[in-house]
């Protein structure tokens, strides 16, 4: 059964009066439980699928359906709620808040919900044990290393359980041995809890996790 | 963690910045709170001014005297209850720095038309009994150390001569906006001197004080004591005390006017201040505001993210101006010539002004930075290089 299916989608920008096609007419889904790479060479949409599949941007044409909800048909306060419910984000740069600790960076998507001081406090701990960072909690993003960020950014897009983890790049800025520790997490959030993962990347042994990889040239999944 | 501990956090983010800001800020309200006491000091006088008493004068200048005959017409006329008078005496007392009105009044009336000056009835008999006795306002014996039975020398100017008056009664001003370092002496005490040494100038008061029944018949019984004397060599001008007071300001109203101008200027100062450090803020931090936005904090969060910062800032940088307003206005009063303000006190308006202008510069300069989170979409957001 499919959690993601993406249906028909264009996406075209528009700079002054010239457009300029990113996306034409995709269509593919993902089952529940993937792990998919998607990959291609620089400018071929790789990271604008993602977004529109995340609901944090918007296609021209085309719908995209997660779960039982068509993303594309939500608008920017419900799009905020079902992100928040729905997607786990893991970014190249890591996009930790410098001014919070490890701890309160994974607690930031709980305050979102309603869960009690005591619940979160438990979802965070768990969530930076499984990254193995439990004894870094109390420390500052310029405190950790480029793997170890990455790991607390992991644990940040886990920790409200999502339904898909979204991932950019997320070996980009990392050294080789630092990349594998956290593909091999994902994996292990693949393999062990299940998580369906959309992943973009550009390193061929980022794909070798992945069990499916599509790729996208110029727009068009070939 | 809360939200607040966020706020409170990002605050801290460019410690120096923020510090300057603030301190930017309380200076600006402290600024701000000087100036403002300043234009309410000048003003003490009409807001001292009661609605149910005239003030008729020399229609040319209230320099220029009018007969002591006129009070009695005054007195009679329609919905005139008390009539007295009053002459600028002048003189110097000690030396030319100290600064304090000195009028020569009628002993009987005076205190019955300004009840606000509370005077003890015993200390109020001896002055009537003493005809070269005064009663002095408190500030001036917490100034000059004055008690009961002291000589006040005077060096007139006005009135030529060495004049000396025994202080028998200490009034205390009934209101916040009462003058409390007037030299009151008698009328009849001045009148004899001079008649004595100037026979032409005898006779003659400063002007009138006419206690009306009626403040809402101040238009008309004005135009009514100015039409008896029309066409006399002393024609009368005669208005409110507030309108009489308003026009010994007009004098001065440029300064004023400037002074008003610039405390709301140094408001905008403000703004700009806290405008602009929150424009770098927010400029810097855009791509976490996309962060957020991603992990689904909705409009509502990021407004209250960067308009409680804003927030924050302004009314620390309040706080700390108001905080430094008190011993500031005390020590300009202190710097000035004494007496030259009887009333300089930090008004409960100007802190109330002062407080709500931090705040509403707080929300102001939000605005931009609001504005420009919620309009960057977060793939631009994610995109950005702060």
């Amino acid at each position: 059964m499919s959690l993601v299916s993406v249906q028909k989608i264009s996406k075209s920008y528009w700079r002054d009066s010239l457009e300029i096609p990113v996306l034409n007419n995709i269509s593919f889904d993902v089952p529940e439980g993937e792990f998919v790479g998607l990959m291609g060479p620089s400018g071929s949409g790789k990271t604008t699928l993602l977004n529109l599949i995340a609901g944090i941007d918007r296609p021209t044409q085309g719908a995209i359906m997660v779960s039982d909800t068509d993303v594309t048909r939500l608008n920017e306060s419900q799009l905020a709620k079902w992100r928040a419910r729905n997607v786990g984000f893991v970014f190249q740069f890591y996009n930790l808040l410098p001014v919070l600790t490890a701890f309160e960076n994974v607690e930031l998507p709980l305050l979102l919900s309603k869960l009690s001081k005591k619940e979160r406090r438990e979802h965070v701990e768990f969530a930076l044990k499984i990254v193995g960072l439990e004894d870094r909690m109390k420390h500052y993003p310029k405190q950790l290393s480029g793997g170890q960020e990455q790991r607390v950014a992991i644990a940040r897009a886990i920790v409200t359980d999502p339904t898909i983890l979204i991932a950019d790049e997320p070996t980009g800025d990392l050294d080789k041995s630092s990349a594998l520790e956290i593909l091999n997490l994902l994996e292990r959030l693949n393999s062990e809890f299940k998580k369906t993962i959309i992943m973009v990347t550009h390193d061929p042994r980022a794909a070798e996790k992945a069990h499916s990889i599509r790729h996208l040239d110029k727009g068009e999944l070939t | 963690m809360r939200v607040f501990r966020l706020i409170y956090k990002n605050m801290l983010r460019h410690k120096l910045r923020t510090m300057l800001t603030i301190i930017g800020i309380a200076i600006a309200v402290v600024a701000f709170g000087l100036l403002r006491t300043v234009v309410t000091a000048w003003y003490a006088g009409v807001e001292g001014s009661s609605a149910n008493r005239l003030i008729a004068r020399h229609s040319v200048s209230f320099i220029f005297p009018l007969p002591l005959a006129y009070r009695d017409r005054i007195a009679n006329v329609d919905g005139v209850e008390r009539v007295t008078y009053a002459n600028w005496f002048g003189g110097v007392y000690i030396d030319k720095n100290q600064f304090f009105a000195r009028l020569a009044v009628d002993a009987e009336t005076f205190f019955d038309v300004y009840p606000e000056l509370l005077v003890p009835k015993d200390q109020l008999d001896a002055f009537k009994k003493d005809r070269s006795g005064c009663i002095i306002g408190q500030q001036l014996v917490d100034r000059f150390n004055l008690k009961l039975g002291d000589i006040m020398p005077i060096e007139g100017d006005i009135y030529p001569g060495k004049w000396n008056f025994t202080v028998r009664g200490i009034y205390k001003p009934r209101d916040k906006t009462t003058d409390p370092s007037n030299m009151l002496m008698q009328w009849q005490y001045l009148d004899e001197k001079v008649r004595i040494d100037f026979p032409t100038r005898a006779g003659n008061v400063g002007w009138y004080i006419v206690e009306i029944k009626d403040p809402g018949k101040s238009a008309a019984i004005s135009a009514q004591v100015d039409e008896y004397f029309k066409n006399s060599p002393a024609e009368t001008k005669t208005e409110t005390e507030r309108a009489f007071q308003q026009d010994f300001m007009a004098t001065v109203s440029a300064i004023i006017t400037a002074m008003n101008v610039m405390s709301f200027v140094i408001i905008g100062i403000i703004m700009l201040v806290l405008g602009n450090t929150m424009i770098m803020a927010a400029r810097e931090r855009i791509r976490e505001y996309s962060v957020l936005k991603t992990l689904g904090f909705s409009s509502f969060h990021l407004i209250g993210l960067i308009g409680g910062e804003s927030l924050a800032i302004a009314v620390l940088g309040g706080a700390v101006g108001i905080a430094l307003s008190y011993p500031m206005v005390a020590g300009f009063e202190a710097a000035l010539p004494k007496g030259w303000f009887p009333i300089f006190n930090l008004e409960t308006i100007t802190l109330v002004l002062a407080s709500s202008s931090a705040l509403l510069v707080g929300i102001l300069a939000s605005i931009f930075p609001i504005q420009r989170a919620l309009n960057t979409t977060i793939v631009d957001g994610l995109r950005q290089i702060g």
